[in-house]
């Protein structure tokens, strides 16, 4: 703990107790103790005039880096569960783990919180965990930021991984945040590419910037863990291999690490949208071309042919045709999936940056200049009304 | 309710372009917008204060000529604004900024929510909300699409996920994060108009919102971009015409070569 209490100078006058933001200090036979779940290090009570004595000092980050660095091994991932079930990502996220950690010759371990999911280690000791670190509490059945972002704060100071990956999801991107701001590291968001400099033997995160119009490669030099979120269905997912062994680490819950002021009321699941779209292979999206809302059912039929998620241009949402959580584009969903059906949407950059790396993407556009015709793998140019039924029917 | 919102001045992406040479952004003559998504964050935070009372103060860390999108801000219903710009701020990454932030936020005094959007257009992170959560201690939804109550100093809120949305309940002061289904942001008014212009933006340096150099800008952030590149553009492919039947065929035929169905 870098947060160091002179015991000598300190006389227990509790002043510093007050300026801490976090609840971390307490006055113990007298002295100032710090508890090191909850102490985030931001130094509040070590700044100058704060103690009257100076009994606090808070050590540098940097000079500690220099020689904690080294201390720091293996390639975490957070293995992702609802209700007891991994999500896609969390395979995606082995098997680009297992590549890193070959690389470096050290271990994959995954991270696995909740109720009652201990049967998922050995699906992740399949897929390429060397460990499996599982927390079992009923204070973890649903995913609450604080709760879950303590305990695995927690894991990363104890354990001190060197890489830290995690699902771009909607959980991940509430989670993961936290833990690298109360870590103190850099966190790479979104990375569609990650490898080890075989010189440095960094990570080198690349990620998309500005809607995919530029690039941009991120090294976390000086800290550790080294941390990104992952995009979806941009890594093939691990293959289990039954036969592959690991060990579980089971961690307790320490049950101050359940956050009071935070507290998941419900879980709905929207049943027509129960296709995933950030998950989906395939998906069909509508725009402002298919006309009305009863079109979509059109498109619900060719994504059932096809085995895909229906997805929508803002245009389309904008129309109340279907919910925004359809929505592709800057404002609604970045998807990547094997193919993209755009039906009836011109392709504005606004929607681009939130399809356009997708493997295959297939246009219907009558109007053969739409900007989406022109980046298609197969434009089809002509009325959708009569080419859509037609491929349903010649699909069948 | 004293409601802070966040918003970040950031390039319209139609016309990003990059020094070859510094290989960082070129912002001349590139169109500056609000962050779409902060758009709705101040929207939600002005509804509120319409409802229960108190005051909107929006916040934004950025060059001198993020002023312009304050005063856009309270065009449409913000009643303070506050600048955060100094030289030592340039080049923080997420980490840093949102320690910036939040500082800034501590000196504001009482706050009781603080709202930020989904995430920038420029960057995607969605870091810096999360970031601001805890550097204050404060409890967070993220991706809310609607706030449903709040009463006895507790907010309700729909956090939007893959499968449907969740119902959270956290205490105040909380960090939200919005996306686009929660409202639909107003126009400017000719009252607000009048108001951006007389508006007063205060403007703090580093040191006015006690942030230690250290841990701000370039020095004070753990991430590094070693490199920034285009990336090819996406070529066209094939174009079918002809006949509605003939055209699936076609496509059918080329979509079973490529193995798709
Ligand atoms: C800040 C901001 C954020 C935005 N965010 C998003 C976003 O997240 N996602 C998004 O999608 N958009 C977004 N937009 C909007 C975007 O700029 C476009 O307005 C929108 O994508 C257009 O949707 P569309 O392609 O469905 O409609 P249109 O541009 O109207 O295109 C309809 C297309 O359908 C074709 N068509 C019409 N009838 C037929 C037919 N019978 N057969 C075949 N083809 C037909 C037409 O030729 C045309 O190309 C955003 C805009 C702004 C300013
Ligand atoms: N420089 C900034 N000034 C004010 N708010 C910001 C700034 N950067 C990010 N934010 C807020 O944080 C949200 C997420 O940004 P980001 O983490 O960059 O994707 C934005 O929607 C803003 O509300």
């Amino acid at each position: 703990m870098p947060l160091i209490i002179d015991q000598e100078k300190c006389t227990g006058c509790a002043v510093c107790l007050e300026r801490c933001p976090f609840n971390a200090l307490t006055i113990v036979d007298n002295l100032a103790k710090v508890d090191d779940v909850t102490c985030t290090l931001c130094g509040a009570c070590a700044k100058q005039g704060v103690c009257p004595f100076d009994a606090i000092t808070l050590l540098r980050e940097k000079k500690e880096a220099k020689s904690g660095i080294a201390a720091h091994r293996n390639i975490w991932i957070f293995a992702e569960q609802k209700k007891g079930v991994l999500q896609g990502v969390v395979y995606e996220l082995l098997g680009k783990a297992r590549e890193l950690a070959d690389v470096r010759q050290q271990e994959v371990w995954a991270v696995l919180l909740g109720k009652t999911v201990a049967h998922k280690a050995q699906e992740l000791i399949a897929c390429g965990a060397d460990k499996v670190v599982l927390v079992e509490d009923d204070c973890l059945e649903f995913f609450e930021d604080e709760t879950y972002s303590t305990v695995i704060t927690r894991l990363c100071r104890n354990y001190k991984p060197e890489i830290v990956l995690c699902g771009a999801t909607t959980i991940g991107r509430a989670l993961i945040p936290r833990v690298a701001v109360q870590l103190k590291t850099g966190l790479t968001a979104d990375c569609t590419e990650l490898h080890i400099d075989p010189e440095k033997q960094l990570l080198v995160q690349t990620r998309p910037a500005f809607g995919g119009n530029i690039m941009a490669r991120i090294l976390c030099p000086q800290h550790r863990p080294q941390m990104s979120t992952v995009r979806h269905k941009v890594f093939p997912a691990a293959q289990p291999d039954s036969s592959r062994t690991g060990e579980i680490i089971r961690e307790a819950f320490n049950a101050r690490e359940k956050a009071n002021n935070a507290r998941v009321v419900d879980v709905i699941e929207i049943l027509e949208d129960t296709v995933n779209l950030t998950e989906a292979n395939i998906i069909v999206s509508g725009g402002r071309g298919i006309k009305g809302p009863a079109n979509f059912a059109m498109l619900h039929d060719l994504a059932k042919a096809v085995g895909g998620a229906v997805g929508a241009s803002r245009a389309a949402v904008d129309e109340g045709w279907v919910q925004y959580s359809h929505q592709v584009g800057q404002t609604g969903k970045t998807v990547n999936p094997k193919v993209y059906i755009a039906c009836g949407i011109s392709g504005q950059i606004q929607h681009l940056v939130g399809m356009q790396s997708s493997d295959v993407i297939i246009a219907i556009n009558k109007d053969p200049d739409a900007p989406m015709m022109k980046i298609a793998t197969l434009a089809l140019c002509g009325d959708l009304f009569q080419i859509i039924p037609e491929l349903i029917k010649q699909m069948k | 309710m004293i409601i802070v919102v966040c918003i970040k001045q950031v390039p319209d992406t139609n016309n990003v372009r990059i020094n070859p040479e510094t290989k960082t952004l070129i912002r001349e003559g590139v169109e500056s917008i609000i962050n779409p998504f902060d758009c709705y964050a101040l929207e939600e935070g002005v509804r509120l204060k319409e409802r229960l009372g108190g005051k909107v103060i929006v916040l934004t860390m950025g060059p001198p000529q993020a002023e312009s999108a304050l005063r856009e801000a309270i065009s449409l219903g913000a009643d303070e604004a506050v600048l955060l710009s100094d030289r030592a701020f340039a080049g923080s990454d997420t980490l840093a900024t949102s320690y910036a932030l939040a500082q800034a936020i501590r000196k504001l005094g009482h706050v009781d929510l603080i709202i930020c959007g989904k995430q920038a257009i420029d960057g995607d992170t969605a870091q810096v909300g999360p970031g601001i959560a805890v550097h204050l201690g404060l409890p967070q939804i993220t991706y809310v699409r609607k706030i449903e109550a709040i009463e006895n100093g507790i907010i309700r809120a729909e956090r939007l996920n893959e499968e449907g949305y969740d119902v959270l309940e956290v205490s105040l002061p909380a960090m939200l994060t919005v996306v686009k289904e929660i409202n639909q942001p107003r126009i400017a008014s000719l009252k607000g108009k009048m108001a951006a212009k007389k508006a007063v933006v205060l403007t703090w340096k580093a040191a006015d919102v006690g942030v230690d150099p250290a841990l701000v800008g370039l020095e004070g952030s753990p991430t590094l971009v070693v490199e920034i590149f285009t990336p090819p553009p996406r070529k066209g492919g094939k174009m079918i015409t002809g006949e509605p039947a003939d055209i699936a065929g076609e496509a059918i035929r080329d979509m079973r070569a490529m193995g798709i169905v």
